[in-house]
């Protein structure tokens, strides 16, 4: 972006005395904007009445019509992760944030244009493909900028951005119905005005991360910090190239504890209410039940603070192991909630359960970082996130599946969801055993100091 | 401007709309509760 000099990765490099403690900050303004895409089925309904108004009218979109939005979207936050990651490792974490910030605000105007004509495939490309962009440009962005700023803690560091995409959702949710409230009169439904103005907001919240953000120049180091002289068993001191990753059992073995881990988390996810609603007839009324899927994504976000910083003490394989360990146990433990009719042992097994959903996506980056170095840790975590793409399928479909099957063959609601959860806990035990696989990387993947050379821009 | 300020401005401009959506969202979640 010669047009632009102020978004070069070498205007972007801290002047001393920079406090590395504004990057979290600069990579929530990009996190807390992008996770909005958690709460955008609050736009179903209305979208279901943009001619109707009061009801749907013939010729409203219906609401298989609408769900595709999303997948689209996070579709698109996969491949374009996987993609563009190693541009936007190479460019600098203020061109990818001021692309992303283009992308999800410019999404959001494409699409209200779309919702204004009544042209749904307007509405699909905005907000799904260039939106899309803005997702998957926007997650990966900070994060190895993040590390270079935390070597000592980048579980922590990470932690704090993914939370800010875990918690988006708790501010979007209520400022578009909030919105949609203020700008919806007798003759339309105030959709459109509530994508311009969430996309503009959104664009400039965005843009203020670009601005803050700053990497380290390559001498720094924390104060007091001291990099250590020898690799560790599982941290390595080298790089490993973006696309050999992909060459290592390492690479494939994260993947899927990540896919797994994912899975089960998200599998039960877009569950929780009906589960404790029917698990417990009569004590969960659907007014808890909407309480209790409240509480699951306050644990989510929590977790996903908590157990990245925990895993700079326990270490990344440890950390996970608790989750397949702990995982399992719980999941295992579900069904015997619902025989005891303890809705307090359900609620705190679940809980428990989510922190570690949102756990298993803040830990990934500084995993990578352990395994394959600094330089790519950005662009191979791009490429990575296709696991959470494909947990996006195979989960909803397991425990849609799964339920539908034991119905049809009797099992009353209450104990439907009981194979699902022990399935779910078979998955925890695969991700554990892949997980036990890990080792470090063998040294012939490693950059040599020529090829290191080589492809710094 | 000096670096606490920057800082207090900074985590200020993500902080409190991040701690009102927790805080709408806990509310909500108390009917679990009730």
């Amino acid at each position: 972006m010669a047009f632009l000099p102020f978004l070069d990765k070498s205007h972007t490099i801290a002047p001393p005395g920079y406090s590395r403690w504004l990057i979290p900050p600069a990579a929530l303004c990009v996190h807390l904007c992008i996770g909005q895409a958690y709460a955008f089925s609050v736009f179903n309904l209305p979208m279901t009445k943009l001619i109707g108004i009061t009801k749907s009218a013939p010729d409203d979109w219906a609401l298989t019509d609408l769900g595709w939005i999303f997948s689209i979207g996070i579709f698109v936050l996969g491949t374009s992760a996987a993609l563009l990651g190693r541009w936007v490792e190479e460019g600098g974490p203020r061109q990818a944030m001021f692309t992303a910030a283009l992308c999800w605000g410019g999404g959001f105007l494409i699409s209200a244009l779309g919702v204004y004509v009544h042209n749904i495939w307007i509405v699909y490309f905005g907000y799904g493909i260039v939106g899309g962009f803005g997702l998957g440009i926007g997650y990966i962005s900070p994060v190895s900028t993040l590390i270079k700023w935390f070597p000592d803690r980048p579980g922590m560091a990470t932690g704090m951005a993914i939370m800010g995409f875990g918690g988006a959702a708790f501010i979007a949710s209520p400022l578009s119905v909030w919105l949609m409230s203020k700008f919806s009169t007798d003759s339309h439904v105030g959709v459109a005005e509530t994508f311009i103005t969430m996309g503009l907001v959104y664009m400039v919240f965005m843009m203020v991360g670009s601005i803050i953000v700053r990497i380290p120049a390559p001498d720094w180091k924390p104060e007091g910090y001291v990099a250590p002289a020898q690799p560790k068993k599982l941290i390595t001191t080298q790089n490993v190239y973006v696309y050999q990753a992909l060459k290592t059992p390492q690479f494939w073995l994260i993947w899927w504890v990540l896919c797994l881990n994912v899975t089960a988390g998200i599998g039960v996810l877009g569950q929780a209410s009906a589960m404790s609603q029917e698990m417990f007839p009569g004590r969960v009324t659907v007014v808890a039940a909407s309480g209790f899927v409240g509480l699951m994504s306050l644990f989510n976000m929590g977790g996903r603070f908590f157990w990245a910083s925990m895993s700079d003490y326990l270490g990344r394989k440890n950390t996970y192991f608790v989750f397949f360990a702990l995982g399992t146990v719980l999941y295992a433990m579900v069904p015997y909630t619902g025989a005891i009719g303890s809705v307090v042992a359900f609620v705190l097994a679940y809980a428990v359960i989510f922190s570690m959903y949102g756990g298993g996506f803040a830990t990934v980056p500084a995993y990578l970082r352990d395994m394959f170095g600094m330089r790519y840790v950005g662009a191979i975590h791009g490429l990575l996130l296709t696991a959470w793409s494909m947990a996006g399928i195979f989960g909803p479909t397991l425990v849609n599946y799964i339920r539908a099957y034991n119905v049809a063959h009797g099992v009353p609601n209450a104990q439907a969801y009981n194979v699902t959860m022990y399935v779910m806990a078979v998955l925890l035990i695969i991700g554990f055993i892949c997980n036990s696989f890990i080792r470090a990387v063998n040294e012939k993947h490693h950059m040599t100091a020529e090829e290191a050379a080589e492809v710094t821009p | 401007m000096s670096n606490g300020m920057k800082l207090f401005l900074a985590w200020a401009f993500v902080g409190i709309p991040l701690a009102w959506g927790v805080i709408q969202t806990a509310i909500n979640a108390t009917a679990l509760f009730k």
